[in-house]
């Protein structure tokens, strides 16, 4: 038995933790000269395009642990990266789909970033109105519609779009579409307006397809993205607790002072518990698929909270420099607020998780 | 991540559920479905059943009349016991015996206390209780002025405890004495064990909140116990007393789990039995709660991971303590809530409940869960309140400075 991290893993969280080390202002930067350096030496230097991706693509292997861990670390730092956006959303997308051939490869060799396009203005991660529209030309597509929210839209070779055919929601890879940069309050993670006018798309799965397939990619992006949130909320009970340890009034160390402390302790509770059930998620995807929907719901629900706490709690402890632009500390609490609206609220992750549980057989809500 | 059960675990477990299909009687419905008087009949008979096949004391070394069983092991058949509702340690002071005062002597105790009293613990002829707290020394214990001299060759007792739980069954209680007047707080003191049947001990019950008398006080007037009932050396008290605690948690993170599911299984059909499954406040602190009770089986396994790679189990311990209890004050709550009005009269069938989860089996009734709800306040204040555990992860886990506090304190 072993909770956390295999030798290669852990190796390789040091060398992501090196590298952001030499990048440190890279989060800050993103509010004015996003630095693109660093993902390029993420790419180059330390593969992190193929981590989760199967072999058969030019992948390290289908271990979707790999990726908790490496996005654990990116959330630590709010590296403002588009592993989410490419390595976890895009490439679930493809592989859910059973098209993955067509543009995974060029994606794990770097040459193409991708991303997913999905919700609309409302945001609504069920998808129930869809006003894209997406109509056969030949064995082309085209598109017209607007997608909202899109994450690293802008800067996305390809966007992968669900759109409404004539045979139900479906998926499309579209290259060439307007993109809008959108005034995000995480610029760590920038979102975009997609408007589509009569652009390409080349099909992607089954027509009338797309749900399921969504269903099963979102299931893997929400168990990464509480891993990252897991790693922000870490970054902010470290960033807290280092503070409280040197910060002196009345004559004694904050940390001291059991309002600080307890405060504290409930963090590192919440953030044991956040980090124990992102992990335990990631591993059950592979190992235990029957109990993965579930667990997406809970630690989605579950992390989202727990960083927005943390990173609440640590401008607290910080007191008035907390509240300055230039300590990092806000900079948190963008991504925690902004990443709890990412995938949908906590209430609509709970929801789900009570529909199963109330729907089940008497003592099987497991 | 290697999360997978190996088949030695499964193995063991299959034999578990094999034991308990053939030994349980016919119908079994859980220890909650039996009343009082039905309780108080099974619950001997059943001791006996798991000392003739040996669930008793599994934990311990076999030739101390143990079991020698691995860590996982332990969570595995604790586990199985809570699921089919049925008690591992039966009697109300076996919690005491084998996960307190046993382990205790194995580690620090002589081999002629081991060969003495070990054998006593298994049989039942020792039942024990816990002499820790006093009236001016609850989270503060070392302070604690209960006084023990050594006179000839016996330790005489004087002094007051307080909250002994299961003390009216109880025949020897462990006390922690202070007996270097001259030394510091925590120096001074020594775990002493004691037999309650004489003279100079008296015990009195006190009503907890539920009006039920579930723990005592307990009074040493000279009280006298053998020069060699010392655990540990002279002195060492402090540390005999408080070493095992951690790996008591560890193993039983299964339990606690196993527990949280059977209660939890209560609550959803109090909710569809209540007409309530469409209410959406509802379905969201449902929800709530079972996502709690999920991790706390993750953080288990954890747990029990890095107690299988050899670790000792530390502060970090706190965390389970402290979430487990804080859940099931909610949990117990939302139940109240969910009874709307009926929650303000007692009624239906109470139940035989104890304090802490209830056990399979247990009436769905107003009684039974506003038993469980006033109870659930114990979870916060014994075995080191939430104020304690939170203080204990800060310093301890986080490693933020201390806060003002006399020398030794407990934390
Ligand atoms: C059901 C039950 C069973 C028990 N069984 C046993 C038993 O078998 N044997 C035994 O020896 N004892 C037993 N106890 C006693 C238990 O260990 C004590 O109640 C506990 O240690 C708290 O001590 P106290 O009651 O004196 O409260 P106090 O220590 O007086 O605490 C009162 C309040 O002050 C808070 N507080 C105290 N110190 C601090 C601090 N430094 N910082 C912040 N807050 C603080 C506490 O958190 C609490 O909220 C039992 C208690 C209960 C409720």
């Amino acid at each position: 038995m072993r909770f956390g991290p295999n030798e290669e893993q852990a190796a390789l969280r040091t060398a992501i933790r090196e590298m952001l080390a030499e990048h440190a202002n890279a989060a800050r930067a993103a509010y004015s000269r996003p630095d693109s350096r660093l993902w390029e030496r993420m790419t180059g230097e330390l593969g992190l395009t193929a981590v989760g991706v199967p072999e058969e693509y030019g992948g390290t292997g289908a271990n979707f642990t790999d990726v908790a861990f490496v996005q654990e670390e990116l959330g630590r730092a709010l590296a403002p990266v588009p592993f989410f956006s490419s390595v976890v959303l895009a490439t679930r997308v493809l592989l859910e789909s059973g098209d993955a051939g067509i543009l995974l490869p060029d994606m794990v060799a770097g040459k193409v970033l991708a991303t997913a396009a999905l919700v609309e203005a409302a945001g609504d991660w069920t998808f129930a109105e869809l006003s894209t529209t997406a109509r056969p030309d030949g064995d082309r597509w085209i598109l017209n519609g607007e997608k909202h929210f899109v994450t690293d839209g802008t800067t996305a070779d390809v966007l992968l779009v669900l759109a409404h055919a004539p045979q139900g929601p479906t998926l499309f890879a579209v290259r060439v579409a307007a993109r809008v940069a959108m005034d995000a309050l995480d610029a760590t993670r920038p979102l975009s307006t997609v408007i589509l006018r009569g652009s390409y798309g080349d099909l992607v799965g089954p027509p009338g397809g797309a749900l399921p397939v969504l269903d099963r990619a979102l299931r893997a992006a929400s168990i990464a993205l509480a891993c990252e949130q897991a790693g922000g909320a870490a970054a902010c009970l470290d960033m807290a607790v280092a503070y409280a340890k040197t910060r002196e009034q009345f004559g004694r160390p904050i940390g001291s002072f059991q309002a600080i402390k307890h405060l504290l302790a409930d963090v590192l509770v919440d953030n044991e518990s956040a980090s124990a059930a992102a992990l335990y998620a990631a591993w059950a995807l592979d190992h235990a698929p029957g109990e993965a929907p579930a667990l997406a719901n809970l630690c989605q629900a579950f992390n989202s909270d727990a960083y927005v706490a943390a990173a609440k709690a640590n401008i607290q402890v910080h007191g008035g420099i907390g509240f300055t632009w230039e300590h990092d500390a806000h900079l948190h609490l963008r991504r925690a607020i902004s990443a709890r609206a990412l995938l949908g609220p906590p209430e609509a992750h709970r929801e789900r998780i009570a529909d199963r549980i109330l729907s089940a057989p008497t003592g099987e809500s497991r | 991540m290697d999360l997978a059960s190996t088949p030695r675990t499964e193995a063991f477990r299959c034999g578990v559920r094999r034991f308990l299909a053939e030994h349980l009687p016919p119908g079994w419905r859980g220890l909650g479905a039996l009343s009082v008087a039905e309780r108080a009949r099974f619950t001997p008979r059943w001791r006996e059943t798991l000392r003739e096949h040996g669930y008793l004391g599994v934990a311990w070394p076999e030739e101390y009349g143990g079991a020698g069983l691995s860590t996982l092991e332990q969570s595995a058949l604790q586990e199985e016991f809570v699921r089919a509702g049925v008690p591992l340690l039966p009697l109300p002071t076996d919690p005491f015996g084998f996960s307190l005062i046993g382990p205790t002597i194995l580690r620090w105790g002589t081999e002629e206390q081991k060969r003495h009293f070990i054998p006593r613990i298994l049989s039942g002829e020792h039942r024990w209780v816990q002499g820790y707290s006093e009236p001016d020394a609850g989270s503060d214990l070392f302070a604690l002025r209960t006084s023990a001299r050594l006179v000839d060759d016996a330790w005489v007792v004087n002094g007051q405890k307080v909250w002994q739980t299961a003390g009216d069954s109880a025949n020897w209680i462990f006390v922690l004495a202070r007996t270097e007047p001259s030394a510091a707080r925590a120096r001074g003191l020594s775990l002493l064990l004691v037999p309650i049947e004489q003279p100079g001990v008296e015990v009195r019950p006190i009503r907890t909140l539920t009006g039920e008398a579930e723990f005592c006080e307990v009074f040493f007037t000279d009280a006298r116990t053998d020069a060699g009932h010392v655990v540990g050396a002279r002195g060492d008290g402090a540390k005999v007393a408080l070493t095992l605690l951690g790996y008591e948690r560890g193993a039983a993170s299964g339990a606690l789990y196993a527990g949280y599911r059977v209660e939890l299984e209560r609550l959803i059909e109090l909710i569809r039995s209540r007409g309530l499954d469409a209410d959406a406040g509802v379905r969201r602190r449902l929800a709530w709660c079972w996502s709690k009770v999920e991790i706390l089986r993750v953080l288990g396994l954890k747990t029990l991971a890095s107690v299988q790679a050899g670790a000792t189990p530390g502060p970090e311990s706190s965390i389970l303590k402290l979430y487990a209890a804080e859940y099931h004050a909610r949990i117990t709550e939302l139940a109240l809530d969910l009874l709307g009005s009926d929650a303000m009269v007692r009624s239906g069938d109470p139940g035989a409940a104890k304090i802490g989860v209830d056990p399979l089996g247990t009436p769905n009734s107003p009684s039974a869960w506003q038993h469980a709800f006033l109870t659930a306040r114990a979870g916060t204040i014994y075995g080191g309140s939430s104020q304690i555990q939170r203080t204990t992860l800060g310093e301890q886990v986080l490693g933020l400075p201390r806060e003002p506090r006399p020398e030794g304190g407990r934390t």
